[in-house]
């Protein structure tokens, strides 16, 4: 699904040839899965709780700095299985960050969810209270997350195309995570109170769901797949104290783009956006790109506030 | 009005007590003037996405400081430091450029490490007439009568990176990519002509804003463009997506030819020496230099924070400022900023990266160009030492 402007499908065929474009579409779907694995969890708590969680990108670091302690646990006491140390940094990522969402709904954003805007606020002091804490404890500093040595390096389909390795895995992540989560929500008991108490919470209530553990189990959801997001996004990037700060907004624009309350609507906007940044940035450059996807994104939600995919749902 | 004798008894010893006030001050102070430290100031980013880069410079600085401290102080007065964080924000930089100059009255700022950042302050310190000592590598085009430069500028950095591009690795299309502000961009201006004099073409030019983390792109494009060098100009924290991207795309240091402009072994610790085997750099000083100042001085450093610490170009540049304005105050016996401009035409001292002074009008120093290639350790193999080059912040190209 490529949007097509005359002009710059002209470019893109006079500058490309057959192995660039397999490259630059793959980097589009790479791109696509890595907006869709940091939206997800956004999505949830924001689409299904309707809470704004300023603080993701903080989850999303402490995520990536639980796969940094993993590695060096490993190099320190398990320097031979080294090489096994990523998957386990993801789980233990996905931990770590699933029991602090619970700590954190439990202990502040449950006393704040009929004010979202204090909801707001009191997030992003925590993001703020997060970036320090991270500094204190790890430096000012990016830290040194290693890439696996079987993580390293290219898939050489041919001669002259070449697909990460790292951006594959992503790739396959997002699915498998994509894949957990439909199973989860729709496939399970917890999902089926989940999604009863988003359409209808007294209802739920009345019905003996317990409402108060589902809001936790759903933030805390939330922040996990933040915190899987983190620990995959530690192959591609520098993980500091800012580093949540540099993919909030991006996470934010795709979420709100595909609609706030549909969860297809998420991926199809990271997919929109991702497609669209690779085939700009390739025609044009880097900030102009984004400069073109943020005033598209402006006019969509101009004539479609509630984003691409608005779900009317009774409240 | 009838005045008590109460009231008349309190407005007198109130008035007595005033007027002794200011004689107690000047007394208290007429004592102790000769012994007061002097207040320096130190302003870098420490958070921010130049952190990578930029916070270590404040160590060097500090380190220098209290060596002279120890020594017995910049005329016999000791260095009193007040450090703010600049946190990668360019008015904030600004904001407490001025905290410096008219809220604590320092002598001296050693700081900035982005040319945005100093361009920023540049406006504050010429109109609080403060002195700012710049320790970092950049674009040149600029000579203010408040601020020395003790980094290299253009004709000392991509210009010779340019001519020994040309000549040692026979390059002949180059490849620009770099951070979206002024000192990769004025670098780039500079290059190309530099590019077309070498006999050379520029097969792309390409600029991220600072913090940026997605490549996927740019590095495809550099594949379809298969340049004989790429030029980085990519500055702080982005560097570490750029290496780890280009290497996943099998783009490495051993199989391209890559020129770093912004890379020393300090951002080397955060970006991971395995991603940079092979990458060229261009400075005035690398930590594996041999030399007897730079062997003392390294290991003050290490010995002071750590032994797995590094030092890079700027960290260098940084520490050597302290002693310059030191010598210079010196020798110009007092701490006003006119005087101590003045003084530093000329100054000479013996820097970690070998003799260095000052040129006698234009506030920069002569330099020596080292290009280097990095190692599995994080360290650099010199392979090439310039003359030494007179400072010229704006060449004819």
């Amino acid at each position: 699904m490529l949007v097509n402007f005359d002009r710059f499908t002209f470019n893109l065929e006079t500058m490309m040839s057959f192995d660039i474009f397999v490259m630059q579409a793959f980097g589009g779907v790479s791109l696509f899965t890595v907006l869709a694995l940091m939206a997800l969890g956004l999505a949830i708590v924001f689409g299904l709780m309707g809470v704004i969680n300023m603080a993701h990108g903080e989850i999303m670091a402490l995520g990536a700095y639980t796969t940094y302690l993993t590695s060096l646990l490993f190099q320190s006491y398990l320097p031979d299985f080294a090489g096994f140390y990523f998957p386990i940094g993801v789980v233990l990522a996905f931990g770590v960050t699933f029991l602090f969402g619970l700590l954190l709904e439990r202990g502040m954003i449950r006393f704040l969810y009929a004010r979202p805007l204090d909801t707001m606020l009191s997030t992003w002091g925590l993001s703020l209270i997060l970036q320090q804490l991270f500094r204190q404890v790890f430096g000012a500093i990016d830290v040194n997350v290693p890439t696996v040595s079987w993580l390293q390096g290219a898939w050489h389909v041919s001669d002259t195309i070449q697909l990460p390795l790292s951006r594959i895995f992503i790739l396959f992540l997002t699915l498998g995570v994509a894949a957990g989560l439909y199973f989860f929500l729709f496939r399970s008991h917890w999902g089926l109170r989940i999604r009863a108490v988003m359409q209808n919470r007294t209802m739920a209530g009345a019905a003996g769901i317990n409402t108060a553990n589902v809001d936790a189990v759903t933030f805390a959801l939330g922040c996990g797949l933040a915190g899987i997001a983190g620990a995959a996004l530690t192959m591609l990037a520098a993980t500091g104290p800012s580093t949540g700060q540099q993919y909030i907004v991006d996470t934010f624009v795709v979420v709100v783009f595909g609609g706030v309350q549909s969860l297809l609507g998420t991926f199809m906007s990271a997919f929109m956006i991702g497609q669209m940044q690779s085939m700009l940035e390739y025609a044009l450059s880097g900030s102009m790109a984004k400069v073109l996807i943020l005033s598209l994104v402006i006019v969509v939600l101009y004539f479609r506030p509630n984003g691409l995919f608005s779900i009317k749902v009774r409240r | 009005m009838t005045i008590s004798k109460r009231n008349f008894l309190k407005t007198v010893a109130t008035a007595a007590a005033a007027a002794a006030v200011p004689s107690v001050l000047t007394m208290a102070s007429g004592a102790a003037s000769a012994a007061d430290p002097v207040t320096v100031g130190i302003l870098h980013s420490m958070s921010g996405s130049l952190a990578l880069a930029e916070a270590h410079v404040v160590d060097a600085e500090k380190l220098a400081i209290d060596e002279i401290n120890a020594a017995g102080g910049v005329l016999g007065r000791q260095i009193k430091v007040i450090v703010e964080d600049g946190a990668s924000d360019w008015p904030t930089f600004a904001e407490k450029a001025q905290k410096l100059l008219v809220k604590d009255k320092v002598a001296a700022v050693f700081g900035c490490y982005t040319s945005a950042s100093r361009k920023a302050v540049l406006p504050v310190f010429e109109r609080y007439k403060g002195l700012l000592y710049y320790p970092t590598y950049y674009e040149g085009l600029e000579m203010s009568k408040n601020i020395l430069y003790t980094g290299q500028e253009a004709t000392q950095s991509i210009i010779p990176a340019v001519q020994w591009l040309a000549k040692e690795k026979k390059a002949k299309t180059f490849f620009l990519i770099g951070s979206d502000y002024v000192w990769p961009r004025t670098t780039n201006k500079i290059a190309i002509p530099t590019i077309a004099k070498a006999g050379g073409t520029v097969a792309g030019e390409e600029y991220f804003p600072l913090g940026s983390t997605e490549f996927a792109s740019v590095i495809n494009k550099i594949k379809a463009a298969k340049p004989d060098v790429i030029v980085s100009t990519i500055v702080g924290g982005s560097n570490v997506a750029f290496y780890k991207q280009l290497a996943s795309a099998g783009i490495t240091g051993k199989n391209t030819t890559i020129m770093a402009m912004a890379v020393t072994e300090e951002e080397a610790i955060g970006i991971g020496a395995d991603n940079l085997v092979g990458v060229h750099s261009i400075m005035g000083y690398f930590q594996s230099m041999k030399n007897p100042a730079n062997e003392k001085f390294v290991k003050a450093f290490k010995a002071k924070y750590g032994k797995d610490r590094v030092v890079g170009d700027t960290l260098e540049a940084g520490y050597i400022s302290v002693y310059l304005w030191k010598l210079a105050v010196e020798k110009a016996k007092s701490f006003d900023v006119q005087k101590v401009v003045a003084a530093s035409a000329n100054l000479e001292f013996d820097a970690p990266e070998g003799k260095i002074k000052f040129h006698p009008t234009n506030n920069h120093l002569f330099k020596h160009a080292r290009v280097g290639a990095f190692k599995a350790d994080g360290q650099v193999e010199i392979l090439y030492e310039s003359a030494l080059i007179e400072p010229n912040p704006f060449p004819k190209l």
